[in-house]
């Protein structure tokens, strides 16, 4: 297992280097220009300066080793540097990272903007398996009981409508009309007390109850077919012709041998908790990675896109490899050595 | 096209990564940034459109004078909340990216001078506005020297003197730093603080207009102990700087999230005691302008809402749930269709679309006024404002469409749609349909426009319209729209720029900044004409070269006296219309809202709408 572990690890290093170039790459060679959303009365000579000023007018593979050197070495000494307090070497002159658009280093734009996205799009996660693998293994036994069938609706729904739409509905409904919970999501709201926490949960519910919505849908529809996929098998009936009880059957031997997809389905998805949703962060203006990248992508804040994407890159990386151990757990047969 | 490429690869990239792992991800499929050009920094109020707001001021001044017997309204209030869709990216207008920051850093950050609603200047932070007579701009036009009031305080408490103006001046000049607002600097030789309280400024040639400088949101004066170590490439690292100046505004900076919202405090220290009222601001971004809208009009959640170009009818429907005021100022930006003067053939190659003095490479039909008049004769610019832009927008017939002194009324016959009349007048020109295509030929060539324009709903919709008038007069055109990052890029390896030009009509929206307009009327000078020798920039797109227009400018450049001035600026207007060299279609407005409850609010469109937010007050319900 450990040596396993450490060849995976290993081989991850070169697949990240691809992918870091093939990154910085395809974004450099796309058509941007950070000064094109300037007003026209900054005259071209100014935005020239400013082109300067950032860093363009250098060659395409010194920005590149700048970057790699940025990413790799600069920015996490300095994260070290912040949580331990230890200064290692010449901490002050370290050329760091920067957004175009804020000027701002891009790992602290990251970190401010990573709480948000772990409450709000990781609580819709966890809400959306607390409900879907449960409903879904209700759907699979009592298959086309009237339980299965406002399962499948619902999961049909889920599934076919945007996010965007149900986002704008959402806010008609209980924002605008019936005035109950705010439109958007207030980022300088701070939890002190039973007061704020109220308010806390108040407007979260709704970016919470679209996302999940959404993530249930798939699920549960997983789920419900794994289910069925395993209800027929021999194994099953031959813990049924030894009499146990049905709970038991579901439980011990069916839930196990069906969860075995839905966990990579899990552990694979947790990346998108860290990539935000996108669209859903937009509609309820809560400032989390997702809404970073769409701004940047806007403003052709360039540094700011490639870094997103490269640490999403590295996170899909790493849950592959956490899903693979996990079903060396969940199923025996599975070895790794 | 390109740019939508851009957009596509970067949301291929986040897609792939994602979906990779089975999970699905909202697709990526971001709103339309609004281009640059469609937030005019500065503009002015129209005379309607001031007046509400006056009104509103004379109850709240009466309201004050009540409550001057009681301490003081000072933080007496709650929280404004501003929303702005596009947030502020950073605090520093010298490195921003456009209104958005310029306005958030506004309430901290103060100028010398402003402009009012009306577009007049109003001394700020200065004793009076220094002019020829006063004695404050010197008689050879060289210098002009400001007298900064007494006991101004920075709100950390210190002394506002003539070091820190001095030191922003050279700031923003250094070469290294990129900064923005550098052309308010032009011709700026040197800047001297004479005493603590008087700065002069000195110019290497003479200036009619000396107030560029330190005059309106654009280029306020920043404190010289804050940002001392932070000139030229340093200007970027100095983040704690640049998301927290240290101002002069009624309010200060406490918290500031990148991209997201920025908090203020009251400045103890601000000059008046018994201002401002609120007790914080909360200025929030994210969203679009819809939503915007919505949470002034519809839900009250916020007070004041900005740049709500949102199509009439859906906000007009908001502004019938009567929780809010729609509220516009008129300024400089005219919507208009450019006319390539030069032949845009592909198959040119290399001198497509390029002007030299010696080729003037004229386009086959659209040197020919007929046809352009024509073309102007044939829109309905009404229905193009009354449907696409309704309180955002009214027809012009002028480039030049204020302030009200500089307007000329001799070319209003274009307000009126004459689609007949178009025709004739091709009629009798001889530019007739031979081929029986339903489109005109001029000596040969068919009148078939590649008609291109930035992608933007409220555009497209006007290309359309558009299009199909000129059908009715036999001109064919073919649509085209490129993205406002590529369009207005200016990257001079991309065909797609509005300075190469390579179609036959384009159309976008320009402004200039302040009140006066003799840099703007500059742009349609010979040497102004992009091309392959200057890498293409400059600012007349049409390759107008007109020797008498040439001489107008620069006799504009020599003039002082504002009546002579006005009348240069009107005789330039004019001969670019009569000229065809742009068929302007839309003077355009910007529209805001705020909340019933929130008095004080005297839309500008000159300086920072938020530029008296130190009078906003609360209305007692």
């Amino acid at each position: 297992m450990g040596r396993y572990l450490i060849r995976r690890l290993l081989t991850a290093i070169p697949t990240l280097i691809a992918i870091s170039f093939v990154i910085f790459a395809i974004l450099d060679l796309a058509p941007s220009d950070p000064t094109g959303n300037l007003p026209l009365t900054i005259p071209p000579e100014v935005k020239e300066q400013i082109r300067e000023s950032l860093g363009l007018g250098q060659p395409f593979h010194v920005r590149y080793l700048k970057w790699m050197q940025q990413f790799f070495i600069t920015e996490p000494l300095n994260i070290l540097e912040e949580t331990t307090g230890i200064a290692i070497g010449d901490s002050e002159g370290r050329f760091r990272l920067r957004s175009w658009q804020t000027r701002g280093p891009v790992i602290d734009l990251v970190l401010e903007r990573l709480p948000q996205t772990l409450w709000v799009v990781g609580l819709a996660y966890l809400v959306s398996i607390v409900i879907a693998i449960p409903l879904g293994v209700i759907s699979a036994v009592k298959q086309y009981s009237w339980i299965d069938q406002v399962a499948t609706i619902f999961s049909m729904i889920g599934f076919s409508v945007p996010t965007f739409f149900t986002g704008l509905l959402a806010i008609i409904i209980f924002s605008v009309h019936l005035g109950w919970f705010p439109s958007f999501y207030d980022t300088t709201h701070q939890v002190t007390d039973w007061e704020s926490f109220v308010f806390q949960i108040k407007q979260i519910i709704l970016p919470v109850s679209v996302l999940a919505l959404f993530q249930t849908a798939t699920l549960n529809r997983f789920t419900r077919s794994s289910v069925l996929d395993n209800l027929p098998q021999d194994y099953v009936r031959t813990v049924r012709a030894k009499g146990f009880r049905e709970y038991y059957v579901i439980m011990t031997h069916v839930l196990r041998n069906s969860l075995i997809p839905v966990v990579t389905l899990v552990a694979l998805g947790i990346p998108t908790i860290f990539g935000g949703a996108i669209i859903t962060e937009q509609i309820f203006r809560i400032n989390g990675l997702g809404a970073l990248l769409i701004i940047a992508i806007q403003g052709s804040d360039i540094p700011v896109v490639q870094s997103l994407t490269f640490i999403f890159a590295i996170l899909i990386v790493l849950f592959n490899l956490v899903a693979d151990v996990i079903y060396g757990f969940l199923d025996p047969r599975i070895h790794y050595s | 096209m390109k740019r939508n490429l851009f957009l596509f690869l970067c949301a291929a990239i986040a897609l792939m990564l994602m979906a990779a792992c089975g999970a699905q991800p909202q697709p990526a499929a971001p709103e339309e940034p609004e281009s640059a050009e469609a937030e005019p920094a500065e503009e002015v109020a129209e005379e309607e459109a001031a007046e509400e707001p006056a009104e509103e001021v004379a109850e709240e001044e009466t309201a004050e004078e009540a409550a001057e017997s009681a301490e003081t309204m000072r933080g007496t209030g709650d929280t404004l909340n501003i929303l702005y869709w596009q947030a502020a990216s950073t605090m520093n207008p010298f490195l921003s990216g456009g209104t958005k920051d310029i306005e958030a850093a506004s309430v901290v950050l103060e100028p010398l001078a402003r402009y009012d609603e009306n577009g007049n200047m109003v001394p700020w932070l200065v004793e009076e506005i220094p002019t020829v007579e006063n004695g404050g701009v010197a008689e050879d036009l060289t210098s002009i020297t400001w007298k900064i009031k007494e006991g101004i305080l920075w709100s950390d408490g210190t002394p506002f003197t003539a070091e820190d103006v001095k030191f922003t001046a050279e700031y923003c000049l250094n070469e290294e730093m990129g900064c923005n607002a550098l052309s308010y600097l032009g011709d700026v030789e040197s800047v001297e603080a004479v005493d603590d309280l008087t700065v002069q400024i000195n110019f290497g040639v003479p200036k009619p207009f000396p107030y560029g400088p330190f005059v309106g949101a654009t280029i306020p004066v920043l404190q010289k102990a804050q940002f001392e170590d932070c000139m030229g490439v340093k200007a970027q690292e100095c983040t704690d700087q640049n998301f927290a100046p240290i101002g002069t505004g009624p309010y200060k900076v406490t918290d500031f999230k990148a991209n997201d919202v920025v908090v203020y405090d009251i400045n103890e220290n601000y000059r008046d005691p018994d201002k401002p009222y609120f007790s914080q601001v909360i200025f929030k971004g994210g969203g679009d302008a819809a939503a915007a809208a919505r949470s002034v009009l519809e839900t009250g959640e916020v007070d004041y809402a900005w740049n709500l170009q949102v199509e009439p009818q859906i906000l007009d429907s908001m502004a019938a749930a009567g929780k809010g005021t729609v509220v516009t100022a008129y300024g400089t930006s005219v919507e208009r269709l450019m006319v390539n003067f030069t032949n845009p053939d592909p198959a040119l190659g290399d001198l497509r679309a390029v002007w030299t003095e010696d080729d003037p490479n004229p386009h086959p039909f659209l040197t020919d006024p007929v046809v352009t008049q024509a073309l102007s004769m044939a829109i309905d610019r009404e229905a193009i404002a009354t449907q696409l832009y309704g309180a955002g927008g009214k027809p012009t017939c002028n480039v030049l469409p204020a302030p009200e002194i500089y307007v000329s009324t001799a070319n209003d016959g274009c307000l009126e749609q004459d689609i007949e009349g178009a025709n004739a007048l091709l009629d009798e020109a001889g530019i007739v349909d031979t081929d029986g295509d339903g489109i005109r030929e001029k000596d040969g060539v068919p009148l078939q426009i590649l008609y291109q324009t930035s992608t933007n709903s409220v555009r497209q919709s006007t290309q359309a319209l558009v299009k199909q008038w000129w059908e009715q007069i036999g001109v064919g055109s073919e649509l085209r729209n490129i993205d406002a990052g590529v369009f207005f890029g200016g990257d001079p390896a991309s065909p797609d720029t509005f300075q190469k030009f390579f179609a036959d009509i384009e159309m976008y929206t320009n402004n200039f900044d302040g009140t006066d307009p003799e840099s703007y009327m500059g742009n349609w000078l010979c040497k102004e004409i992009p091309n392959p020798d200057n890498q293409w920039i400059g600012n007349n797109m049409p390759r107008y070269c007109n020797a008498d227009y040439d001489a107008l400018v620069a006799q504009m450049s020599e003039t002082a006296a504002l009546e002579d001035r006005a009348e240069l600026a009107k005789q330039m207007n004019d001969m670019l219309m009569q000229d065809y060299v742009m068929i302007p279609l839309v003077h355009r407005g910007d529209v805001s809202a705020h909340s019933n409850t929130l008095e004080g609010v005297r839309m500008n469109t000159w300086d920072s709408e938020l530029w008296n937010i130190a009078d906003w007050t609360r209305a007692s319900e």
